[in-house]
């Protein structure tokens, strides 16, 4: 059993589990979004003292930095627990395009070049990690959701802001892929 | 206690997003570069089923677990606000490789720099916060 969870699974198996996870949690009488952490974290640390937006009772939202929490206890089982150690599975055409632009072959799940603590102690390392997360928070925020939020939870209501977003999260993620990283790396 | 289950439910979204791959920046690098159906089977089988799912709640007016219905809120109607916070929140992902939820789930898989990430994901949204009444909505 642990030997057949311990393979990487396949995308069925994965798409299957991410909408029990939406309709469990529409069950518990909540909804799938995980950005909405982010501004619970900002009123927590008490931002609502500097804007109205962070002004609100965000006891009511525990229930999903729980689930946060638990987000992180599953990182840390599956790599302890049930893996294989084995590199990503990405496509040969990935690897050549990716070597191309300087990333070695993929060894684990994550490269080295952009998320080991020397390139993040790096000037180049650190500015990309902080501008990432600016875009993902500043632009989850303004959207009004995150993958989770729109291109989940929100498309399987057929939601018309919803595929918007989704068009915008791709039209910045082809312009960052195709346009930004040969000028970056 | 009340919120055990929804770390449970967390813990489950750890797992799959580990073992999918899901949370890899190659993984999010070769969907951007279409090399590969992975995560396109992942989001489309997740959103074929809650297509299907969320109708059967609507039409059958299925409850919670406590008693009540459950409802779909409609977000609010505009473009520019989707389009431009969308684009930059794809800016973001295809650079850090993570949106919000795998970016966690990397931290618990040991790839402590993506806690730099998520801080300032926290710094991003405490930006918007501050400068929401000058956006375009």
């Amino acid at each position: 059993m642990i030997e057949f969870i311990s393979q990487p699974w396949s995308w069925w198996v994965s798409g299957t589990v991410i909408s029990a996870i939406m309709f469990l949690l529409l069950f518990f009488g909540k909804s799938f979004g995980f950005s909405s952490n982010l501004r619970t974290i900002c009123a927590m640390s008490g931002a609502g003292s500097i804007s109205k937006f962070f002004d609100f009772n965000w006891k009511t939202q525990v229930w999903n930095l729980v689930f946060l929490a638990g987000a992180i206890i599953g990182g840390f089982i599956s790599k302890e627990f049930l893996s294989t150690g084995e590199a990503v599975q990405i496509s040969e055409a990935t690897i050549r395009d990716l070597q191309a632009l300087g990333f070695s072959k993929p060894v684990s799940v994550q490269p080295d070049e952009l998320f080991s603590l020397e390139a993040m102690f790096t000037m180049k390392g650190f500015s990309m990690l902080a501008i990432g997360g600016f875009l993902v928070g500043l632009g989850s925020r303004y959207a009004g959701g995150c993958t989770s939020g729109h291109a989940i939870s929100g498309i399987s209501d057929l939601q018309v802001p919803s595929m918007i977003a989704v068009v915008g999260f791709f039209s910045g993620g082809l312009i960052m892929t195709w346009l930004i990283y040969p000028l970056i790396f | 206690m009340k919120f055990i289950k929804f770390l449970l439910v967390g813990v489950l979204f750890g797992i799959v997003m580990a073992k999918s791959e899901a949370f890899s920046w190659y993984r999010i690098q070769e969907m951007f570069r279409f090399q590969a159906f992975h995560m396109y089977g992942i989001i489309g089988t997740a959103v074929v089923l809650g297509v299907i799912g969320v109708a059967i709640i609507k039409k059958f007016q299925i409850r919670d677990v406590e008693g009540n219905p459950i409802l779909f809120h409609p977000k609010e109607k505009s473009v520019v606000r989707y389009l431009i916070g969308g684009t930059l929140f794809g800016l973001g992902w295809a650079l850090s490789g993570a949106c919000p939820g795998p970016m966690v789930v990397s931290i618990g898989y040991g790839y402590l720099s993506l806690a730099v990430v998520f801080l300032f994901a926290t710094v991003g949204t405490l930006f918007y916060g501050l400068i929401k009444d000058h956006l375009p909505h």
